[in-house]
């Protein structure tokens, strides 16, 4: 039982370290932009919160990734859930009349939906959740072609009230004429961040999420404990379907349309900022916080290439493939480290 | 564990750093005129011509800094490309909208602002025309009606009556705007001067699927002497169609042979104009730095300016049976547009 709580503790300063590396990281090159690029705007308080801006959509969608992958699973269908949120929602509002919060009801449905569907089949049935997600994509994605294949705007005047609404800082930027632009944030960002908090407290002060990370760690070991994995799991997909619908709300609300070829490859972003935020593949270590700064590393990053401006815009995911070696690096060093330890 | 802790550190000052060396480059001019520039992609040859046309009419010897970003064709990079550009607080931001749909909140960014967007080639759908200043694109319309006209005084030319020419036609990818403005175009001709269209189907705009119609199209009718195929790639597949069911393509219609006609004037569709298996191809003209600087010079001199502009577009022949036809635009503006006998010289001279 010693050696137990001892391993325990060892992957916990893991997930501490790279959370620090993580956080450390993206401030510096934060900083380094501010430095470099201080008269393209970097220095300027919207240009930090436009990371949120642009990325709310995704940082919910990496913390419902998060949680599956602190399982050891994973899912690859939140992109084209994301996909078909946005078009239903598009559809339901323009050709059919829907009003907005019925639509935004229906979004959530759908995420849960899927939750339910695949979290059954990796849980109960003990599928490879690879497999189950990669089919979840497929039928995601197909579904949104079935909905329509056009390209639908959206009009609803309660939607885009919603869209365009801004919370105003009482600080900001002067521009070149000389007028005063305060800073703003729109809603989905005020979303994201409650979410990211209220999903990092419960993985780390609820049972549910500490039981996540039991079962992640080693599965065998928490079946023996008594615990109810399967049923755990099946809530941990639950919830992260739940996300990757809400994700695509307000994935909606910074296009305002629905169209097949949306969001496709998100998952992929998600995935990539939950690894660089210190989520393990193999499971049992990450947080939310981790991948909320793995979406503004991301972000970070191509901010940066565009503000350089004459390199080419793939030397973000350049960037990005060479952080994500660093990050899989520092984490094998580190799970061998501890295990040498152990003996 | 410390010495790990700083090694981290140090691996990310040294990123942090990588972007430091490309600074030094940068430099502050006085009246320099600063232009955001987001592009769709990289996916085609036309795509990448109207990419270099920018970057060379933008360039810092006339004047000007790009800031370029390339989407990948995917809207929500443009979204934050525009953010950024708004944040940089670029003069000019050159949108080429990858979707058509979803740019309301953005553009409201930008016209809060008080920055300038001109629109590139397609068009964007938005609830509100005053959150874009302007527009530059082709007109696929005229294209089509040129096309159309080409194909009328042609056959006069060589005294075929229209009731004999049978016609089908390969559409676009259905619902594009190219597809849409060259079949209108077509029709109009059919309509007007009394031709036999014997069918249309899509063909995606892809070599394989123009093949692909081109020769199920030759098995339903045999009476088939003009292709009218709504881009290049779709014309070397149906070449290819009708040479494999043993047919020739070329322009003496009367001796059996199939007469293409294309668009787009890519190098490889034009040096089939000048071997003679494509008769007349009409251009779809990427190249719309020039226009987009007239535009930016004129909102600069504080003129207005028009909400939509049409870049110029030739046509080519392989020979010089019609010399030029008449058309009429999108804005409803009759011109007599010139045709050009195609040479080797012409296709060496061509930016794309």
């Amino acid at each position: 039982m010693k050696a137990k709580s001892n391993v325990q503790k060892k992957k916990m300063t893991n997930t501490g370290l790279l959370l620090v590396i993580t956080i450390a990281l993206f401030f510096i090159m934060y900083a380094a932009g501010m430095v470099v690029f201080a008269d393209k705007g970097f220095a300027k308080p919207q240009m930090f919160l436009n990371l949120f801006v642009s990325n709310a959509g995704l940082l919910v969608i990496s913390c419902g990734l998060t949680i599956v992958m602190i399982t050891g699973g994973i899912d690859i269908s939140v992109g084209s859930v994301t996909a078909l949120v946005c078009m239903v929602m598009a559809n339901l509002m323009e050709n059919h009349g829907v009003s907005a919060y019925v639509a935004v009801l229906i979004a959530l449905v759908i995420g849960l939906l899927f939750g339910i569907v695949q979290g059954f089949l990796v849980s109960y049935m003990g599928i490879q959740p690879f497999i189950v997600t990669l089919a979840g994509m497929f039928f995601g994605r197909g579904m949104t072609a079935i909905v329509s294949t056009d390209m639908i705007s959206i009009k609803n005047e309660v939607f885009l009230k919603w869209a365009n609404f801004r919370f105003y800082m009482p600080f900001g930027s002067t521009n070149k004429k000389g007028t005063f632009i305060p800073a703003y944030i729109p809603p989905t960002v005020v979303i994201a961040v409650i979410v990211v908090i209220l999903i990092a407290v419960l993985l780390k002060y609820r049972k549910f999420g500490r039981k996540l990370y039991a079962i992640g760690g080693n599965r065998q070991s928490a079946l023996m404990m008594g615990l109810d994995v399967k049923k755990t799991m099946f809530k941990a997909y639950i919830l992260d379907g739940f996300l990757a619908g809400l994700g695509g709300f307000l994935f909606c609300l910074n296009s305002c349309a629905g169209f097949v070829e949306q969001a496709k490859g998100l998952e992929m972003d998600a995935i990539s900022s939950a690894v660089i935020g210190g989520t393990l593949l193999s499971g049992g270590v990450g947080t939310p916080i981790g991948s909320m700064f793995g979406v503004l590393i991301n972000g970070t990053i191509s901010s940066l290439i565009t503000a350089q401006g004459t390199l080419s815009s793939w030397w973000s995911r350049i960037v990005l493939s060479l952080l994500l070696c660093f990050f899989i690096v520092i984490q094998s060093v580190l799970a061998s480290a501890s295990a040498k330890r152990k003996k | 564990m410390k010495k790990k802790i700083l090694a981290a550190f140090m691996a990310a000052a040294m990123v942090a750093g990588m972007s430091a060396i490309n600074v030094a480059a940068e430099e502050e001019g006085g009246d320099v005129i600063t232009v955001g520039f987001s592009q769709v992609g990289a996916e085609s040859d036309w795509r990448t011509a109207n990419t270099e046309s920018m970057q060379t009419t933008f360039s810092e010897e006339n004047g000007y800094e790009l800031i370029f970003s390339d989407a990948q064709q995917k809207q929500e990079n443009q979204l934050t490309a525009v953010r950024n550009f708004i944040q940089q607080e670029v003069d000019y931001i050159l949108l080429a909208p990858v979707t058509e749909t979803g740019w309301d909140t953005v553009l409201q960014e930008a016209k809060d602002a008080e920055i300038p967007v001109i629109i590139v080639d397609r068009m964007v759908d938005v609830s509100d025309d005053s959150l874009y200043t302007t527009w530059i694109g082709t007109d696929s319309l005229l294209e089509g009606r040129k096309a159309a006209e080409w194909l009328n005084a042609y056959a006069t030319a060589k005294e075929i009556a229209p009731e004999d020419l049978h016609i089908v036609d390969i559409q676009g990818t259905i619902g594009s705007t190219a597809q849409i403005g060259r079949t209108q175009g077509l029709e109009e001709g059919v309509e007007k001067y009394g031709w036999d269209l014997l069918e249309q189907q899509s063909g995606e705009f892809t070599q394989a699927k123009g093949q692909e119609v081109m020769e199920s199209m030759l098995k339903k009718y045999d009476n088939i002497n003009v292709v009218y195929c709504e881009n290049d790639n779709e014309a070397f597949g149906a070449i290819d169609a009708i040479e494999a069911a043993g047919k020739t393509v070329g322009t003496d219609i009367a001796a059996g042979e199939i007469l293409v006609i294309s668009f787009d004037t890519t190098n490889a569709g034009l040096t089939n104009v000048l071997e003679g298996k494509i008769a007349c191809d009409v251009e779809c003209n990427p190249l719309h730095g020039p226009r987009a600087e007239a535009l930016i010079q004129a909102l600069e001199a504080g003129e207005e300016v028009e909400k939509l502009n049409y870049v110029d577009e030739e046509i080519f022949a392989f020979d010089d049976t019609v010399a030029s036809v008449t058309a009429v635009n999108s804005l409803d503006e009759e011109g007599e547009y010139a045709v050009t006998p195609i040479t080797q010289e012409i296709i060496d001279g061509r930016a794309y």
